[in-house]
């Protein structure tokens, strides 16, 4: 359209912009893992899987979390937290949506080793 | 000319159908496999949203059953056979019927709460069902098994419902609703209690559902946690220590309750599933019987002059399973005009 | 005559098989590693030579295992495999004797009928027992026909050997089995019209060479069926090592190899490779895997091995397999599957490091214990079996701490199942800290799962791991507690890691045996179903793992007991959720039975009773 006018940027920005850029954000390992895994769809983060989790009562580790953050494209440092967990297989067997987590955590580290740009 | 309509079931549905079927002109037989009509409203001591009396409604529904109801209790109808465009019916002991139709409102049964292991019913004293919880508002005494006032309640939906571990996918709709229900009276016996609801959803559907979702938090303080529950442990003192995520702070929260109450939700009836075998009858996959429209006839079956009503094609509230009641008695009626009419 | 051109595509072929197999053998011994050179040289000097040669002539010819398992599928691989090693060390004392004793061309026994046709240049058979070797050479090929007819049967009709399916070959298999199958109908054909035109043979050549000249111009046919029979023979040999009867030669390296003691590492290596090889894909594990039933037939070890063998296999092959073991367990081969599978998924999946850093700061007060119980992970999710091993312990008197009361670390099983055991080293050094700092002499589990990893990876001098059905057998025995019996049936159901994967069929059983009576089902101790709750499982989803289970409990619950028992709490979970029987931990029917020992506690009882 003819007459829009061109933002102006100022160039000084204080703090990183803490929202979650979706737009920006590359959902490649989301992509990789819902074809490996597609039970990574069903999740209705309902946090069964957290609270059972074995690993959780030692660290902060929520697969429900990663969950999201997978989807959302927030995969920086997730790497780091997926390695927390000790595949037990609580998670699977609490799942009401029968999310077949442990292959879904080996494919979550596995794609983040190899998919991710 | 009196057509015969034998309606199997004598719950909420059962009762409706068969008034309405009545003031349309038929002759209504009504088999019950209790002793006494009413289903599972009988034992209920207040319904949702208004928390009034389930008696009350009880009470109406029976009234409005006049002479041409014919009522036979103590009857289970194990099978259902179509002859000529009628139906032979029988029972386990032995007792027949002919019928010109067939109105299944054999409805639903409690999801057995033993299924959840984990959640500690049948093994720690203090876990009890929202119908036991139920049956303890009759009896106007709420306690623990040691005889003392649980100072810390948690309610948790969902058990049996939107699970497909034990198999149920679906959601039981009265269950979110009930719990608030539940939650508030528990606030009235027990003012000083503390109530704690662990949901993954509120479900609200229903007029003034909110509202009562409103007065909980307003007036009673009750505290809604969004967190399905994973597992519960016995401590020493008998306190019930729950798992929980707290999904909307992304933590994990453990917490001790004196008494546990699980929100049992709704499968089909053994009669149901049974007469479905029986009549090969369509079953979903969540074990409910099937119409042959969901939205357009959701009271007809595949089999010409057997009708369904209430719970036994999936869960639904009173108000609901009434209307649908009532829409049979229509179906039925529109059945014998377009198909019988002629002779 | 001891020469004839179309003795070449056999003779080639053979030398060329012989140098393949001589590269191939000489690459896997020189790549074994370090344990297993010393293995090696130590099984060749120290006598194991011996029964692992038994071993050879047992298995690798007369089929034994392949017979337990299935009599006319042991009959079909033992007419082929000992029969034609009956065919060659006769053929060769026959060639032997002909030739006056001399040392002849490995072709000459093979084809000696050609060579060998007129009577009256055969000095030595006055000494031999007249007509022996027509009959006995004629008598074996007839014993090797019969496996082919068989082998041709199961092809077309596999479910009259009792299998529901049979391995689709590969491209080199084809060529191959055609080939073989060929070579022993050319065989009787060449020495038929051999024996028609020359009126020599056996009772079989004879006749049939008889018979064919009546209508037939042999005198002509008997050059070009041989050079039919040599060509079939060079044709197999060539194909051989590309295809499944790769197995035959590898197989006795296997059999020699494992008696040196040498086993499949957590990593894929040579040994495993010699495994792979060995596989003849008889298919007799395709049937007995259960995730058929999920519709996974790829995911089967034969075909799993296939793939292993021919490239590699994918993703869902590795990760889909319950390691349940049924298939080790029929395998006449005894080829470790699980290994296999297992250090496959070491290749899978190393590139994922899971750290456990976190759990230096785990550092739970000090108790002390003669008895450590552990629940495990999944054993929280049954509280009803913690509940009942905490009142039958109570009871017991004995002194103990509930190890895991609160949640404790992952035992490294699962891990280890996935192929991470870089990772579950990890999780087994914290475990092994803190059962040694509890100064406990026994370690209880509920879970099959931990018992088997605690039992075989923890090294825990001093601390005696039992499972807990083991464990409340020896308080019952001991008479710290008392059970009664009050008679109502029960099934019971072996968990693959307890069962197969731990050997404990018997415990369990008898300890149920004083408190119920046990219903027998179709399939249990080492034939048991696996519940399809399996943490070995990567792969399948939850409705295909329904499957698995209720085909379980249709086994199980034929004979309908009243209870059925496991003693595992994921099966426990698993089997509930599809069955309204009533499903039972064997600690929970202990607990149930549980008579009051004390004194004092009788007199209550008979107070209350009274």
């Amino acid at each position: 359209m003819s007459g829009a006018v061109e933002k102006v940027r100022f160039g000084f920005s204080v703090n990183k912009d803490r929202q979650i850029d979706y737009d920006a954000n590359l959902k490649n390992v989301s992509d990789i893992v819902q074809k490996a895994e597609p039970t990574f769809n069903l999740c209705i983060s309902c946090g069964t899987c957290a609270s059972t989790c074995t690993a959780g009562k030692f660290t902060d580790f929520s697969l429900r979390k990663v969950i999201l953050m997978v989807r959302r494209g927030e995969t920086k440092g997730l790497e780091n937290e997926i390695t927390k967990c000790m595949l037990c297989g609580k998670c699977q067997l609490v799942c009401p949506r029968g999310v077949s987590t442990r292959n879904l955590i080996l494919q979550i580290h596995k794609a983040l080793k190899t998919g991710a740009l | 000319m009196n057509r015969k309509i034998a309606v199997i079931g004598g719950g909420a549905a059962g009762l409706e159908a068969s008034s309405a079927l009545t003031s349309l002109g038929f002759r209504v037989v009504l088999v019950e496999k209790e002793d006494e009509t009413g289903g599972h409203i009988k034992n209920w001591h207040a319904l949702f949203p208004n928390r009034r009396p389930g008696v009350e409604v009880l009470d109406a529904l029976r009234s409005k059953l006049g002479s041409d109801v014919e009522l036979f209790s103590g009857k289970t109808v194990t099978e259902i056979k179509p002859v000529n465009d009628r139906f032979e019916l029988s029972s386990a002991d032995g007792w027949k019927t002919e019928a010109d139709a067939v109105l299944l409102t054999t409805g639903f049964s409690l999801f057995n709460a033993r299924k959840k292991e984990e959640y500690g019913y049948g093994i720690y004293d203090n876990v009890i069902t929202s119908a036991e919880l139920e049956s303890a508002f009759s009896t106007g005494k709420i306690a623990m098994k040691s005889g003392e006032q649980p100072k810390r309640i948690g309610f948790v939906h969902c058990v049996g419902s939107r699970d497909e571990k034990v198999g149920n996918i679906y959601c039981s709709k009265v269950c979110c609703v009930t719990a608030v229900k539940q939650a508030i009276e528990i606030k009235q016996y027990l003012p000083d209690c503390e109530v704690f609801c662990f949901y993954m959803d509120m479900r609200m559907f229903g007029r003034h559902y909110e509202e009562l979702y409103k007065e909980a938090q307003e007036k009673y303080y009750i505290q809604f946690i969004r967190g399905r529950l994973s597992e519960s442990t016995e401590d020493h003192t008998g306190k019930i220590i729950l798992k929980v995520e707290d999904t909307l702070l992304g933590k994990p929260l453990k917490i001790g309750v004196d008494m546990l109450v699980l929100m049992v939700g709704m499968e089909p009836a053994e009669i149901t599933k049974n007469l479905g075998t029986q009549l090969g009858l369509v079953s979903d996959s969540d074990r409910f019987l099937v119409s042959t429209d969901q939205h357009i006839s959701a009271n007809i079956s595949e089999i010409p002059g057997l009708f369904f009503a209430g719970t036994c094609t999936g869960p639904k509230n009173i108000a609901d399973t009434l209307a649908d009641a009532r829409s049979a008695a229509l179906a039925i009626a529109g059945y014998f005009d377009n198909n019988h009419n002629k002779s | 005559m001891t020469f004839d051109i179309f003795v070449i595509p056999f003779f080639g072929g053979l030398l060329f098989l012989l140098a393949v197999l001589f590269i191939r053998f000489t690459a896997w011994l020189a790549t074994l590693d370090k344990s297993g050179r010393k293995k090696l040289g130590h099984g060749l000097l120290n006598g194991q030579i011996f029964p692992a040669t038994w071993e050879v002539f047992m298995e690798s010819l007369l089929h034994r295992r392949m017979f337990k398992q299935n009599k006319l599928l042991g009959f079909m691989h033992m007419s082929f495999a000992f029969g034609w090693f009956l065919l060659i060390v006769l053929g060769n004392l026959e060639s032997r004797i002909y030739s006056g004793g001399h040392v002849n061309p490995p072709y000459y026994p093979i084809f000696l009928k050609f060579f060998v046709h007129d009577k009256r240049t055969l000095p030595f058979e006055l000494y031999t027992l007249p007509g022996f070797f027509r009959f006995i050479m004629d008598f074996v090929l007839l014993f090797i026909l019969s496996g082919l007819v068989l082998a041709l049967i199961k092809r077309v009709r596999s479910k009259w050997f009792g299998m529901k399916r049979t391995t689709q070959h590969s491209r080199f298999d084809k060529w191959a089995i055609t080939s073989l199958w060929l070579i022993f109908p050319l065989r009787l054909l060449a020495e038929s019209f051999t024996a028609g035109a020359y009126q020599g043979g056996g009772f079989l050549t004879n006749t049939l060479g008889t018979f064919f000249a009546a209508f037939l111009p042999v005198e002509y046919l008997y050059y070009p069926a041989w050079w039919a029979y040599s060509t079939a023979l060079g044709v197999f040999f060539v194909t051989l090592p590309w295809s499944r009867y790769m197995h035959i030669p590898t197989e006795v390296l296997l059999i020699y190899l494992r008696h040196f003691g040498i086993k499949t590492g957590k990593k894929p290596d040579s040994f495993s490779e010699i495994e792979i090889y060995s596989c003849p894909r008889c298919g007799v594990c395709i049937d007995v895997c259960q995730m058929n039933s999920a519709g996974r037939t790829s995911s089967t070890p034969a075909y799993f091995l296939r793939s292993l063998r021919y490239g590699n296999p994918d993703d869902e092959q590795n990760a889909n397999c319950m390691l349940c073991g049924r298939c080790h367990e029929v395998c006449p081969v005894q080829i470790d599957t699980l290994a296999i599978r297992i250090a496959a998924r070491y290749e899978d999946n190393k590139l994922l490091v899971p750290s456990f850093k976190y759990l230096d700061q785990f550092d739970p007060s000090d108790t002390t214990a003669d008895i450590l119980y552990f629940a495990g992970c999944m054993g929280h999710l049954t509280p009803a079996v913690k509940k009942a091993m905490l009142k039958i312990l109570t009871a017991s008197g004995e002194r103990f701490s509930f190890m895991d009361e609160d949640g404790s670390v992952c035992c490294g099983r699962p891990l280890l199942l996935a192929g991470l055991h870089e990772a579950a080293a990890e999780l087994i050094r914290k475990n092994t800290d803190l059962i040694t700092r509890s100064g406990a002499k026994t370690f209880v589990t509920s879970c099959p799962i931990c018992y088997k990893v605690f039992n075989e990876e923890y090294k825990l001098p001093g601390v005696e791991i039992l499972h807990h059905s083991q464990y409340l057998l020896r308080l019952v025995e001991s008479g710290k507690i008392k059970v009664n019996n009050t008679g109502i049936t029960a099934v019971y159901h072996d968990p693959c890691e307890l069962g197969r994967g731990s050997k404990i069929y018997n415990e369990p059983r008898w300890l149920l045996d004083r408190m119920v009576t046990i219903n027998k089902t179709e399939q249990e101790r080492e034939n048991s179903l696996c519940c399809g709750g399996s943490v070995g499982d990567l792969s399948m989803n939850h409705t295909e793992r329904n499957v698995i289970r209720d085909e379980a409990l249709k086994v199980l619950l034929a004979s309908e007991p009243d209870i059925l028992v496991t003693a595992c709490p994921l099966c426990k979970k698993t089997f509930d959720n599809g069955t309204e029987t009533v499903v039972m931990d064997i600690a929970e029917v202990v607990s149930e039975r549980l008579q009051p020992a004390s004194k004092t506690e009788l007199s209550a009882a008979v107070e209350i009773a009274g």
